[in-house]
């Protein structure tokens, strides 16, 4: 960074970094989180790519073996951690403050933290590549193939320290969203009056805060193991690698909702604004989501069911497993619900959350299919696996993504992204992952398992795994549409108007892009949807005051400085205790001046 | 609403049209993938057969769910599209249609699981009397299959007798590996420290298939095996052959090949019977190596090519490979593949 602002040599260029730098506005943190979450998307989905040119035919030699591990790690690792949780925390960030008629999050400068704590985990995980080795244990880094003995490198150093760091950040962010979401409501939001991507917001925020312990337990376990000699996960002195894999799927799980919830949250809002009706079953769809959350803590053996666990857990984490699918379909029928009697507009942003419900549904019950152990014993790290689990990422969550940035885009910007090309995005997308997921059921059928570099031919699984590396260059077509599409938007005039789809939530109530302050007047709510309330009912906007007397947190450059404190912290714990040291000196200055900095 | 007459009935039939192909053309590619070497789907055994009768109903209910979904997505999308004139049926919900897609998930799930629960308390529950033992050990990356009953050991090839019920005991020596032989069962994993354990009984004469199914390492993708199920005749004899002790060669190539394996350390790691320097316990016991069907953990094909590959630059053929490359002349080579090969 501090190079970046030395090269620059116009005045008014560094001061616009600054700002950005030291901002606590939850709109520009939001965009932080957006520009580098879709980096990071970027840079797995080349992962991807290299993945799959590597299996696209027999014995491929395009990738070794060391590097092909590394890569699959990483690829899960970044679009997990680095893009599809940021891309959400962006959302939030812009969205929960405008969709509950607030001026900001409830504690800005740790929003501010919060990012750049994401940004130092997220360069540290990357910089492992060329620092010795990405982690190649796979995400779920099972023990003992974690220990030392059979991973002497720093590569699995490089991830729970990152993990950890990120950990931090997410932790602030979910704290932050919760109590936001619970204390900032604007006049008569009662918490049934909230949009349902306020709510899946509080159901993710709560499943971090309750996870989160729990990974950071097991991953400071794995640090010690590996370099203080403590014997969590080692078998050979009286440890146990099963210990590992249940408290990691403890979070692990919880933390697949983490990813979807939002998506579901989003095509809640896109799929009512869009068909011009009100959500079909808003309390039976919020109380699904919450029971997602709930059970989504009761089922994590689900992905042990081959290490042993006997008969009577095998039961019990079944049903609980199975249990899932009732709130799950109880949505998606909701969803088709609010479709029903529509009179829809087909948008890009329709396109997406429409197909959000089909493929999902797919991921959806190929899921519940191997919630039953007996046919998981033939699924479980098998490609029908790596078919199921992108349905549910790539189909859910990624479409449910690009469905909310093509709605709200004129929100944020004041633009429309452009339509022709949203929808040639959409079908590349939509084709390509189809061509690309869904013959990985197929290889999972004739026996092909998950996580090997390569593959012997006269198996029947030259064809799908053809088709599939094809599918998935379609998929990158998409995306670099996309990216034309956005820059070439950004270069227009805004000209979207405050409300361009109609929406009846809270958001659209303000100018596009919101102002600093989001509301001149902090809207009065009545309703589910307030603005088509105020619309039906003839109530005029309040008028804009003649001076605004509005009070926002000023800018801070200490959250940046407590997030070095952090970085230096992390590769102390990488390399040198002394770097930890001067880490931890500089976060206690940093928290130090945090307590005492004037809010005025 | 206007959204009646013959564009929708035009609707409806289009979307079950896209649906019904849709569903059709995944039938074929299942059909033709259940039809491959390494299946999952055309169980050789009494609890392989269990799971796919499981596996077959949860596939209908789950196919039907799907099909349903695509179709009513495809349909409101076409029937509610938007055109001029219409307006928005303005409804919060309806509690009868809630009540009902609530009870329909709970019934398909019910129907999933009541056979699943009987079937994996047969699957996990203990093994005939009868069982023939088996221990299969994991090594990074290659399976050890010992017969404690019979007193033998090999590697790679699993023999078994067909219509006996067998016991499979899962080890592992390092890391966590997978047992996965999807004609005959569902996989379950080798754990450090923990014994686990399957039980089938094979129901056809044949060779299958098995994998590694844990990621357990750099080589994970080739740690491979075969399993040959054998008349009863036959094992018999299988394990006649085996129990028989290697017997030293006492001249040409193959005696060379005999020293050369001494001065090569390749004693250190490997043991073979009757050849009272050989009593190496980390790579696999290799008293009858020359009558295995797979090499380098199951990776390829035990053929004199091969061999010499593998002997030349192990790790170059099997990455991590934990022989390490013992840089052997070619003529070296040829003595060890001489004296391999004599021990049938």
């Amino acid at each position: 960074m501090a190079t970046a602002v030395g090269s620059l040599s116009q005045p008014e260029d560094r001061s616009k970094i600054w700002e950005w730098m030291t901002t606590v506005d939850h709109k520009k943190i939001a965009a932080l989180y957006g520009v580098t979450g879709f980096t990071f998307f970027l840079f797995a989905g080349i992962q991807a790519l290299l993945i799959r040119t590597q299996l696209a035919v027999p014995n491929g030699t395009v990738l070794d073996a060391d590097l092909y591990n590394q890569l699959f790690t990483t690829h899960a690792l970044t679009m997990i951690f680095l893009a599809i949780m940021p891309l959400g925390a962006s959302f939030f960030n812009y969205f929960i403050p405008l969709q509950i008629g607030a001026r900001d999050v409830a504690f800005p400068r740790l929003n501010a933290l919060g990012y750049w704590t994401f940004l130092v985990g997220g360069v540290m995980l990357t910089s492992s590549f060329f620092l010795g080795g990405a982690p190649d244990g796979g995400w779920f880094a099972y023990a003992p193939l974690t220990s030392t003995e059979y991973a002497p490198g720093k590569n699995l150093d490089f991830y729970t320290v990152s993990l950890l760091i990120l950990g931090i950040s997410s932790l602030m962010g979910a704290l932050n969203f919760a109590v936001t979401i619970i204390n900032m409501r604007a006049p008569g939001m009662l918490m049934m009056r909230l949009p349902v991507y306020m709510w899946m917001t509080l159901v993710v925020a709560f499943l971090l805060i309750l996870s989160l312990p729990i990974i950071t337990v097991a991953l400071i376990q794995l640090y010690f193991d590996r370099n203080f000699s403590t014997h969590f996960f080692s078998p050979e002195a009286g440890g146990d690698p099963i210990l590992w894999q249940h408290i990691f799927w403890l979070f692990g799980h919880p933390e697949v909702y983490v990813l979807i919830l939002p998506s579901m949250g989003i095509v809640s809002e896109v799929l009512p604004v869009m068909s011009r009706k009100p959500l079909f079953g808003y309390s039976a769809i919020v109380f699904a989501g919450a029971a997602i959350g709930v059970l989504g803590f009761a089922v994590w053996a689900h992905h042990m069911f081959t290490t042993g666990l006997g008969t009577v857990p095998l039961i019990v984490f079944s049903a609980s497993t199975m249990a899932i699918g009732v709130p799950t379909g109880i949505k998606i029928f909701n969803w088709l619900g609010t479709m029903w009697g529509g009179n829809i507009r087909f948008t890009t942003a329709t396109y997406f959350a429409v197909s959000f419900i089909a493929l999902f549904t797919i991921g959806g019950i190929s899921g519940v299919m191997h919630a039953s152990p007996a046919v998981d014993g033939q699924h479980q790290d098998s490609y029908f696996v790596v078919a199921h689990l992108h349905y549910v990422l790539f189909g859910g969550a990624i479409m449910g993504i690009f469905a909310g940035i093509f709605y709200w885009f004129p929100k944020m910007t004041g633009r429309f992204l452009d339509e022709r090309m949203g929808k040639f995005t959409f079908w590349a997308l939509f084709v390509g992952q189809n061509l690309t997921f869904f013959p990985m059921h197929f290889l999972g059928l004739a026996g092909m398992p998950r996580r090997i570099y390569t593959y012997d031919e006269g198996l029947g699984w030259e064809t799908w795994n053809l088709v599939a590396t094809g599918g998935s260059y379609i998929i990158a077509l998409g995306v670099l549409v996309f990216l034309i599409n956005f820059f070439k938007t950004m270069r227009q005039a805004p000209t979207a108007g405050d409300n361009p789809w109609d929406g009846g939530t809270l958001e659209w109530a303000t100018s596009s892009p919101p102002p600093e302050h989001n509301f001149d007047v902090v809207p009065e709510v009545r309703d589910r949807d307030p603005l088509w309330y105020n619309r039906d009912h003839g109530i005029a906007a309040a008028p804009k005051p003649e001076h605004l007397h509005i009070h926002l947190p000023p800018p801070s450059y200490i959250p940046l400085v407590v997030a070095m404190g952090v970085a230096l912290l992390g590769i102390g714990a990488l390399s040198h205790i002394g770097v930890s040291v001067l880490g931890v000196a500089v976060i206690v200055y940093g928290v130090w001046a945090w307590a005492l900095e004037p809010t005025e | 609403m206007g959204r009646s007459g013959p564009r929708r009935m035009i609707a409806i039939v289009l979307s079950l049209v896209i649906t019904a192909v849709t569903v059709w053309l995944m039938y074929i590619a299942f059909v033709d993938s259940a039809d491959t070497p390494q299946t999952t789907y055309q169980a050789m055994s009494d609890n392989a057969q269990l799971a796919q009768d499981v596996y077959t109903i949860i596939f209908i209910l789950a196919g039907a769910v799907m099909a349903g979904v695509i179709a009513l997505t495809l349909a409101f999308s076409f029937i509610y599209r938007e055109r001029p004139g219409q307006q928005a049926l303005q409804i919060h919900g309806n509690s009868k249609l809630e009540l009902l897609w609530t009870l329909l998930p709970v019934l398909i799930v019910a129907a999933m699981a009541v056979p699943t629960f009987n079937a994996i308390a047969v699957i996990t529950g203990d093994a005939p009397e009868d069982s023939l033992e088996v221990k299969a050990v994991g090594y990074q990356w290659w399976f050890q299959f010992q017969y404690p009953e019979l007193g033998v050991v090999t590697a790679s090839d699993l023999h078994l007798p067909v219509d006996r019920p067998i016991l499979v005991k899962l080890e592992s020596k390092d890391v966590i590996h997978s047992f996965w032989v999807p004609q005959l069962s569902g996989k379950v994993d080798m754990v450090p420290g923990h014994t686990n354990q399957l039980w089938f009984t094979p129901n056809t004469v044949g060779e299958f298939m098995g994998q590694c199914a844990e990621f357990c390492g750099l080589s994970h993708a080739n740690m491979r095996f075969r399993v040959f199920v054998h008349t009863q005749e036959d094992f018999d004899a299988w394990v006649q052959s085996q129990l028989a002790e290697a017997a030293t060669p006492e001249e040409g190539l193959a005696a060379a090949g005999a020293q050369q394996f001494t001065m090569s350390g390749c004693i250190g790691c490997h043991t073979v019977r009757g050849n009272a320097l050989a009593m190496g316990v980390i790579g696999p016991e290799l008293t009858h190596f020359g009558s295995r069907t797979r090499l380098a953990g199951g990776m390829v094909e035990n053929t004199e090519v091969e061999l010499r590959r593998w002997l030349k630059n192990p790790p170059a053929m099997k990455p991590g490979s934990i022989m390490p490359n013992l840089n052997l002349t070619d003529e070296q080579i040829d003595s060890l593949v001489a004296y391999l090969y004599s021990l049938q």
